[in-house]
């Protein structure tokens, strides 16, 4: 039995958090190979010492810089023999390749998995998590997404060998253009151990800057509801919810947020829920481990000042 | 050219999803059912390509059961030209899987020769975020998934697309599979006499054995039950209780 995982890679970096709590979910299938496609020499390195990993496969290609699904797919095929489960973390870039390696092998895909019951059985959440479905596979060959909120990064190990593949041919369809990456100091949103998250009752893009300050007194990465990016008050790739991003950090502080039901698909598994929110029939409420009825233009300076 | 937008019909996104007793899935008997949003947004972007003269034609198709023709009509009263229903499934309950819906949809692509294809990037219901994916496989297509910003230029089109940390631009060959995302646009309402137009709007129905596709699903469903509830909390009176609870757990 063995698993061909694909590692995120990110401008040639290991995105190590991610891809630790693949292996993590990986582990319990077989031996883990690992994929770096795209990768710096570092990155193979960097992968070869996560705990669990058994071998690392480097794929040095321009076509593979940017992670484009068409070559990223075609390289993930011309290794596939001799691998039962196909498997990368549910990041944007694996979402973007994995279903079409499931189309080219003729297989189903199987996403965002939060538990593996055995080696055909997966729990994935439905309906933006207000059902939990299990499913089995009946397909020769698994290809999976694992929603990596819900798993422990793998430690560190002693480093694995590590083997140079070569690229598959490029389809040649498509071309990188540019990245627009938001430059900043604080954690990644997906791997925080606290997230400071602001909606509509924010207000406005300036007023967002309280909820960015709160972060910033605990080392927080910041979030947002849709209705707040929807509003324009906060970029895109802050969101948080099921059309966003899914967290479980030790700490969510929801300012101004409601709670509605795709809100709380991308936040309920955090430890601690902390809910400030002026309306007290707020149905974030109902999830928050500790609630504060207040104005959050009071609130939420008081906390900063006095954390 | 032509564009082709495959919309599903789904549990509209304002109804409390419940979880059928038996663990089969979730009761789709007699709540309201509406058009995925990320398809309307699709169907919106292919009606103004149309608007700016970049499309002649907006063919709208819906694989699953015959209620999804209400699904289709919602299309056409928005602008589409015409509509596929390619029936699937008897029972509302059974829903085609996306490798399935891509078979069917490439068999579609290959009678009804589109330069492009929208769609959502994934349906609100299964939340497979897989079928534009794979549908560009099976034709070899290119693909430019979650789309924000889409640009149609002769024999390419740039497309910028929402990732994690931000934006990334590329530019694909036509013909090219484009799933969109929530910013590309906000979808419009259909008035009552496009409502009454739609009416009249040629709507073709096919079968899946037309197109000669097995849909027997791949993955079999074990159980469905409602996810873990978080315990209820308790409500502080201030910030400084706060503070001294948080204080308290260790988190900060």
């Amino acid at each position: 039995m063995a698993v061909l995982l694909l590692a995120e890679i990110s401008d040639g970096a290991l995105v190590r958090d991610a891809t630790a709590k693949a292996v993590t979910a990986a582990k319990a299938l077989g031996d883990v190979t690992v994929l770096c496609a795209g990768a710096s020499a570092g990155a193979g390195d960097a992968t070869a010492r996560i705990d669990g990993v058994s071998k690392v496969l480097v794929a040095e290609d321009a076509a593979l810089g940017h992670r484009l699904a068409e070559p990223t797919a075609a390289l993930i095929v011309s290794l596939a023999d001799g691998f039962e489960h196909i498997v990368a973390p549910a990041t944007t870039d694996a979402k973007n390749v994995m279903p079409r390696v499931a189309a080219l092998l003729d297989v189903m895909v199987i996403s965002e998995v939060t538990e593996v019951v055995d080696g055909a059985t997966f729990v994935r959440p439905i309906y933006a998590g207000n059902a939990m479905q299990t499913v089995t596979s009946s397909d020769a060959r698994k290809v999976i997404t694992f929603r990596t909120s819900t798993f422990d990064a793998a430690g560190e190990g002693s480093p694995v060998s590590i083997e140079t593949v070569d690229a598959a041919k490029d389809p040649g369809v498509s071309s990188w253009v540019e990245d627009r990456v938001a430059a900043s100091d604080r954690p990644e949103l997906t791997s925080a151990g606290v997230v400071v998250s602001g909606g509509r009752g924010v207000g406005s893009e300036a007023d967002f800057k309280l909820i960015e300050t709160l972060a910033d007194a605990l080392n927080a990465a910041v979030g947002a509801s849709r209705a707040a990016v929807d509003s324009g008050y906060a970029p895109n790739d802050w969101q948080v919810g099921q059309t966003g991003k899914v967290v479980a950090p030790d700490l969510y502080v929801a300012v101004g947020i409601s709670g509605a039901i795709q809100h709380l698909a991308g936040m309920k598994d955090s430890r601690i829920i902390v809910a400030i929110n002026k309306d007290e029939e707020a149905p974030i409420f109902q999830v928050a481990d500790y609630g504060l009825v207040a104005d959050l233009f009071d609130a939420v300076p008081e906390l900063t000042r006095k954390l | 050219m032509k564009v082709l937008v495959p919309v599903k019909r789904v549990i509209d996104y304002n109804v409390k999803v419940r979880v059928k007793a038996d663990g089969s899935g979730v009761d789709l008997g007699n709540v309201k059912m509406s058009m995925n949003p990320f398809d309307e947004i699709a169907v919106e972007e292919a009606i103004r390509l149309k608007e700016a003269g970049k499309v002649d034609e907006v063919v709208a198709v819906s694989i699953g059961v015959k209620q999804a023709q209400e699904t289709l009509r919602t299309a056409l009263a928005m602008g589409a030209d015409r509509a596929i229903l390619v029936v699937a499934a008897d029972d509302v309950h059974q829903d085609i899987e996306p490798l399935a819906v891509a078979k069917i949809l490439k068999a579609v692509v290959d009678a009804e020769q589109p330069g492009l294809v929208l769609c959502g990037k994934q349906a609100i219901d299964n939340d497979m975020n897989a079928t534009g994916q794979m549908l560009s496989a099976l034709l070899g297509w290119s693909q430019a998934t979650f789309a924000s910003d889409v640009n149609i230029d002769g024999a390419q089109a740039i497309v910028t697309r929402e990732v994690d940390g931000g934006l990334q631009t590329i530019k694909v060959a036509m013909p090219a599979i484009i799933t969109v995302d929530l910013r590309l646009n906000e979808p419009r309402y259909a008035s009552l006499p496009n409502i009454m137009k739609a009416k009249k709007k040629p709507l073709d129905e096919r079968t899946a054995a037309d197109y000669g596709v097995d849909v027997t699903p791949r993955l079999r469903i074990v159980k469905t039950q409602e996810p873990r509830a978080r315990t209820a909390g308790i409500m502080v009176a201030s910030v400084d209780e706060l503070v001294a609870k948080l204080k308290e757990t260790g988190v900060v």
